[in-house]
């Protein structure tokens, strides 16, 4: 309790100092020169003003605010509220994720239950799964024809390995005396997989899918980024190109407190599904 | 004999060696076991107790041989042939009731919900865990959790349990309780049991037979003792009985030594793999093919428990030091 308290201050107190550093370190030089008004209009308020290029805190904390306030607000396709943009992007994340649990989970309960499939798809799996997901791409948007759903396919691709590698190693650790259990009981192949093997493995395929749910979550910006259109990478990648730096900074933090969210409920889940001996 | 309800008939198990070639565990082993007898195995770590166990349960094919049990080879594990494993093997993800009514439930597959807990309960009881059914086994201590493997293995009524060190890992105040448990229920039930131990007080307070398995590679099974107690002993007081400490030092005599030089033992005897020499130590006459004789019911209790005869005169045995010389 103690330790827990004293680590909340020292957070609270690394987080003042990192906002007071940033503060002083974009608080700018105060008025440069007396210039034309229409002037100093054209060049903006970093040369007229000696404001700092980069937006301090408090720009950042009042951006944050009218999110905050509005977020789902659509003015067109290039304007669009930032919950609509992480709405998308949760969207394409979850569709391709669950497919690829939906695939990851058979197959891995296949490869780590039978020696010879283990065996035959080792070598396929293993000049897949380093293949950085964009890499596809060009490939989905080709066969595909549609952007969305040739980012879902690119969120398949990246989350599919860790839950098949870990299912596999799951499902072959499974302690031999559980087994020996399920044999002398004559339990089928089925009920065993089910009742024994899938209970024992989920500790490890759980992990493996908060592996790939990370996964997915660093995808899908950098997918949207090229995709365009909607979601939080495109919304970054916009607001790039307004050269909106706090708009910028603002999804940066958005993108790190969904990924949390993410992470942790899988890591509840885990925890859920494990039991100690 | 007339009663052989388990056959091992000459079983061989072989593994391959790892520079080519393979390294025999036991060949050619013969051991019969009656209904309702309560059999131990007892011989050095390695020697392949567990894997004659294993075959006997049928997780282990024999590389050649046959068991028979209740007149019919088998082939895997049944139902018929419960384990007790030495580390509990309870599944951490259900409770007690849900351990034993899993058990149940793979016996009795079409039984109602009611009844499959009422048989799971019938068993907890039974082992004294009345009250902890809904305990995850890592709430339990190694004591409850052993009592929860073998309310598991009765659970489903087998005709014979095998057991591999089911008390190893407790401590000796509830080893003693669970063996007593273990013998009353065996012989409440008339229950056929194969217990590997390297507890030589527990196979005496136990077996009906003790079975001595020499060191391994190529172990073979070296005598059976016959435990000349009576069969209503108590725990209490059965290190009290004239024969007692006969039959206890044969044993560690056996594991001390002759385990390891059996085989010179053995050279220019008679000694046939088939017929295991029965010794009963304590009692004057044993024969090695003719366990009948056995039955002669005197008891030997008037007789020195250091006594100890079989078929070959022990003065001949070569000691250790001699062998070494």
């Amino acid at each position: 309790m103690a330790v827990t308290w004293r680590a909340a201050l020292v957070s609270l107190l690394l987080f003042g100092t990192f906002i007071g550093v940033w503060h002083l370190a974009t608080r700018g030089g105060g008025p440069v020169a007396s210039m034309d008004p229409e002037y100093a209009k054209l060049v903006g308020a970093t040369a007229s003003q000696g404001k700092s290029a980069m937006p301090g805190p408090a720009d950042v904390g009042l951006k944050i605010w009218q999110h905050l306030k509005d977020p789902f607000y659509d003015r067109g396709s290039n304007d669009k509220g930032l919950g609509i943009q992480l709405a998308y992007s949760i969207a394409r994340v979850m569709i391709g994720y669950l497919i690829a649990v939906a695939v990851a989970i058979p197959v891995g309960f296949l490869i780590g239950m039978s020696p010879l499939m283990s065996r035959a798809l080792d070598p396929f799996i293993q000049v897949l799964k380093p293949i950085s997901p964009l890499a596809w791409m060009p490939l989905a948007l080709y066969t595909i024809k549609d952007s969305s759903l040739s980012s879902i396919f690119v969120i398949f691709i990246c989350s599919l390995w860790p839950m098949l590698i870990n299912t596999a190693f799951g499902v072959a650790a499974v302690r031999k005396e559980w087994l020996n259990v399920a044999r002398t009981l004559e339990v089928g192949t089925f009920r065993r997989a089910f009742t024994i093997i899938l209970p024992a493995a989920a500790p490890t395929i759980l992990t493996g899918m908060r592996i790939s749910i990370g996964i997915a979550w660093l995808v899908i910006v950098a997918a949207e980024m090229l995709v365009g259109g909607t979601g939080i990478g495109y919304f970054v990648w916009n607001e790039w190109n307004n050269l909106s730096i706090t708009n910028v900074i603002t999804a940066i933090l958005v993108i790190g407190v969904v990924g949390m969210v993410l992470d942790q409920v899988l890591a509840r889940a885990t925890k859920l599904v494990t039991f100690p001996e | 004999m007339t009663d052989k309800f388990i056959s091992i008939e000459s079983v061989s198990k072989r593994f391959p060696a790892a520079g080519g070639g393979s390294t025999t565990v036991f060949e050619d082993l013969w051991l019969s076991m009656a209904r309702g007898e309560f059999v131990c195995i007892i011989g050095h770590s390695g020697c392949g107790k567990t894997t004659v166990l294993n075959i006997l349960a049928g997780l282990e094919a024999p590389s050649d041989g046959a068991v028979i049990v209740d007149n019919q080879a088998i082939e895997g594990p049944s139902l018929d042939r419960a384990v007790i494993f030495q580390s509990h093997a309870l599944l951490p993800w259900l409770t007690v009731m849900g351990n034993v009514a899993y058990a149940v439930a793979s016996k009795w597959r079409f039984m109602n919900r009611g009844d499959l807990n009422r048989q799971a309960q019938k068993f907890i009881d039974l082992v004294g865990l009345t009250g902890a059914e809904h305990k995850r086994p890592a709430e339990l201590s190694g004591g409850m959790k052993q009592r929860v493997g073998i309310a598991r293995t009765l659970s489903i009524e087998p005709k014979i349990m095998l057991m591999d060190e089911p008390f190893s890992a407790l401590d000796a105040l509830t080893r003693g309780t669970l063996q007593d448990e273990v013998r009353r229920i065996c012989l409440e039930t008339g229950q056929t049991a194969f217990m590997i131990t390297h507890d030589v007080d527990e196979a005496i307070y136990l077996a009906d037979r003790v079975v001595l398995m020499t060191n391994g590679p190529n172990a073979v099974l070296a005598e059976i003792v016959e435990n000349p107690l009576p069969k209503e002993r108590q725990r209490n007081d059965v290190h009290r009985h004239p024969l007692y400490y006969g039959v206890r030092n044969h044993i560690i005599d056996f594991l001390v030594s002759r385990s390891k030089n059996f085989a010179d033992e053995m050279a220019g005897t008679n000694y046939d793999r088939r017929h295991v020499p029965v010794v009963r130590p304590g009692t004057p006459q044993v024969s090695a093919t003719r366990p009948a004789s056995l039955d002669s019911t005197d008891g030997g209790q008037a007789r020195s428990p250091m006594q100890v005869v079989a078929d070959f005169p022990t003065s001949s045995r070569p000691s250790l030091a001699q062998h070494r010389a």
